[in-house]
């Protein structure tokens, strides 16, 4: 299948007066259309500038330096300003962690939307309303006759939240991009949102981004993963092989002490020692050797930075470490398989050139 | 959006406007209290400084005002006075003082609404044109530009306006409302009143000029970095439109607020402009009736000057809530 979204290689730096801030440092990852990818990763490792550098909403003093994003096949980085807005909300829309900001606090909810709909469709402002009407109903906005006068201040949490998923559905997106859309939200309606972003997918079958914290919307929601380390994607693959049969340390850290099949809802990453490399200051080596248990007799780790190469099928992975080690005799009988799927890899073979 | 807010706006109005009373209640207060240390008493002062009261006034005078009773019934007297809007009569000018404030006070409020206009609508033009380029050359010439406005005197840069426009140039009146001596009607006359108003209102308006760019563009910036900006990129506007209907539109709060603020000061500014321009208004009048030791019209023009000031913050006050759906009435 033609890959929706595929970003190669992406770079968006920010060039601060301290020195320039590596946020995302070659990323590359995929998403087929009516597939979730969630993306994962501590604070600050780059997960929100990859998901603005899609739609180019990277302000000064960040720039995209290199890399292709492809969508449907045409690269975004190359289109003009024109391009880019008629891609922007129309076949790729966002939402936003934090609802009530991301309105304005002056228009109605439905003028909003209506706007939303106008800048991409030749429809009449009573048509457009109606459309707007008919996506808060959608969404599970009760009332929605009224609720489209309302203003967003006026709205709870949740349903500010449907609001802005009813806004970014306004075109029928063929992805949608959404940055920790219930992370400000209490744990039921965090349920609520989730359930109704997968259900709409089901009715769209559109390609969704789903950038989380939380591991057990990634186990729920996603089916593949990709784990963000310090401005790089250090593994990719099937949420059932991530939780498995993680290849990574960095990924074996994090989901080392979950287990997929009984998460408690609003799971958080679990901390790991040791502290995140400072993005203007970048090691030579591997960005994680620092805290890496297996990095130390090996070399290569603190010279080179590993290439994000296949492992498996449909499994990516920027490390050295081969062959693998087991991990802790947590999921014993995946552990076992885990060994036999990986390749072989030279370890040279993975060195960036 | 303002369709289901007239009755809201109305109730809000009804129970705003009773802050007169008590600004009505602490000026009458505080002109009693400057009347009281006047030398003399009360009725010296009002009539007698003037000196050119008839003494059968002067008796009238005693008697309304009390003052052969205690201080406090004095007050009383006084507050009343005030209240019936009995301003009393300026001898200088021969004429009731309330009916000499009314006949100037739209020239005074015409300076002020032009002099406004002029300054919020082109703080407006500079700020969001700064704001747009910011850092670039057109955000640079405006700040000179302002900065220029912001450090002359407004009555340098009135009298230097008058030199170069009316005196050499020709092109607009320097003085008074209206062409002496000339009977016009209709369109003619506010065509008239219009060229005559230029020179003024604009003098009175470069000082807030300057004050209501920087505004605008402080908040404009500001608000180029907020969340919901972020959406409407995200949507597919355009910058323009991004820049009127997001930025702009919520950057007019703040520059509200600065307006209601500022009013008392407009009106102390126009005091200045009229009598550079000999302009009609109540300022003028002000400055004649201190040179004329004309006490009462002074303390008149006093109170009515802050009841206007009041009332033009309430209306600024309503504007400020139909702007800002946030804001319960
Ligand atoms: N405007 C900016 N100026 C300078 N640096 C920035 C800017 N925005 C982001 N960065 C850098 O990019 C890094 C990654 O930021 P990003 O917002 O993508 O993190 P994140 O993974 O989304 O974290 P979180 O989970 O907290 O949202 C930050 O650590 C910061 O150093
Ligand atoms: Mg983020």
């Amino acid at each position: 299948m033609a890959d929706l979204l595929a970003i190669q290689g992406l770079r968006t730096w920010f060039h601060t007066r301290a020195g320039v801030a590596r946020a995302v440092n070659d990323v590359s990852f995929a998403i087929q259309p009516g597939e979730t990818l969630a993306l994962v990763g501590e604070s600050g490792s780059g997960k929100s500038v990859t998901a603005y550098s899609i739609l180019r909403l990277i302000n000064e003093p960040g720039r995209i330096e290199a890399g292709k994003i492809l969508f449907n096949g045409t690269d975004l980085l190359k289109l003009d300003d024109k391009g880019i807005r008629s891609i922007r909300g129309d076949r790729v829309a966002m939402i936003f962690q934090e609802p009530l900001s991301a309105f304005n606090p002056v228009q109605t909810v439905g003028a909003q939307i209506v706007e939303a709909i106008r800048l991409h469709r030749r429809i009449g402002r009573r048509a457009a309303y109606h459309r707007a009407m008919e996506l808060l109903e959608q969404v599970g906005i009760p009332s929605p006759a009224k609720r489209v006068h309302e203003f967003p201040h006026r709205l709870s949490g949740g349903m500010r939240q449907r609001a802005m998923i009813a806004l970014a559905l306004a075109c029928e997106p063929d992805l949608l991009i959404a940055d920790e859309p219930t992370t400000a939200l209490d744990v039921t309606t965090q349920a609520q949102i989730l359930k109704l972003l997968k259900s709409l997918q089901a009715e769209n079958g559109m390609g969704l981004l789903l950038i989380t914290h939380d591991l057990g919307v990634v186990a729920e929601t996603a089916d593949r993963a990709a784990v963000m380390y310090a401005g790089r994607v250090v593994e990719e693959g099937l949420v059932a092989t991530l939780f498995t049969r993680p290849f990574h340390p960095y990924t074996a850290g994090l989901l080392a002490s979950v287990s997929i099949d009984d998460l408690p809802p609003g799971a958080r990453l679990p901390e790991i020692p040791g502290t995140v490399p400072s993005l203007l200051v970048m090691p030579r080596g591997c960005a994680f050797a620092e805290r890496c248990p297996y990095a130390a007799g090996t070399d290569g780790c603190l010279d080179h930075a590993p290439a994000f190469l296949p492992v498996a099928d449909d499994h990516r992975v920027a490390c050295f470490r081969t062959p693998p080690t087991p991990r802790p005799p947590l999921h014993a009988e995946a552990t076992g398989e885990a060994a036999g799927a990986l390749l072989p890899l030279d370890a040279a073979a993975r060195v960036v050139a | 959006m303002t369709r289901n807010r007239i009755p809201a706006v109305a109730r809000f109005l009804r129970r705003r406007i009773w802050q007169v009373v008590p600004v009505v209640f602490g000026i009458a207060l505080l002109n009693f209290l400057i009347l009281q240390l006047a030398p003399g008493d009360v009725v010296d002062v009002l009539a007698g400084e003037a000196g050119a009261a008839t003494p059968e006034y002067m008796a009238q005078l005693r008697a309304s005002f009390g003052l052969d009773r205690p201080l406090p019934v004095q007050l009383a007297y006084y507050l009343k006075n005030t209240a019936m809007l009995d301003l009393g009569f300026s001898f200088r000018q021969n004429m009731p003082v309330l009916q000499l404030i009314l006949e100037r006070l739209p020239a005074t409020l015409l300076l002020m609404i032009a002099a406004m206009g002029c300054a919020v609508v082109s703080g407006v033009v500079l700020g969001v044109i700064s704001a747009r380029f910011v850092h670039r050359a057109a955000d640079r010439a405006v700040s000179v530009f302002v900065l220029v406005t912001y450090a002359l005197p407004t009555f340098w840069l009135g009298l230097m306006a008058i030199v170069l426009f009316s005196a050499r140039l020709g092109w607009l009146p320097s003085s008074g409302m209206t062409d002496i001596g000339a009977d016009l009607g209709g369109f003619e006359y506010l065509w008239d009143v219009a060229r005559h108003t230029v020179l003024p209102a604009l003098s009175l308006a470069t000082f807030y000029l300057a004050v209501y760019t920087k505004l605008v563009r402080t908040a404009m910036l500001e608000y180029f970095g907020a969340d919901f900006i972020r959406t409407a990129r995200a949507k597919g506007a355009t910058e323009t439109r991004i820049t009127l209907f997001h930025a702009l539109r919520n950057a007019l709060l703040p520059l509200m607020t600065m307006l209601g603020l500022q009013l008392g000061s407009i009106l102390s500014g126009a005091v200045l402009v009229e009598s550079v321009f000999s302009w009609p208004g109540l300022g003028r009048l002000a400055f004649e009736s201190i040179l004329a030791r004309d006490f009462n019209l002074l303390l008149g023009i006093l109170l009515f000057s802050s009841v206007m000031v009041t009332i033009l913050n309430i209306f600024v006050d309503v504007v400020y809530a139909v702007l800002d759906p946030r804001i319960e009435l």
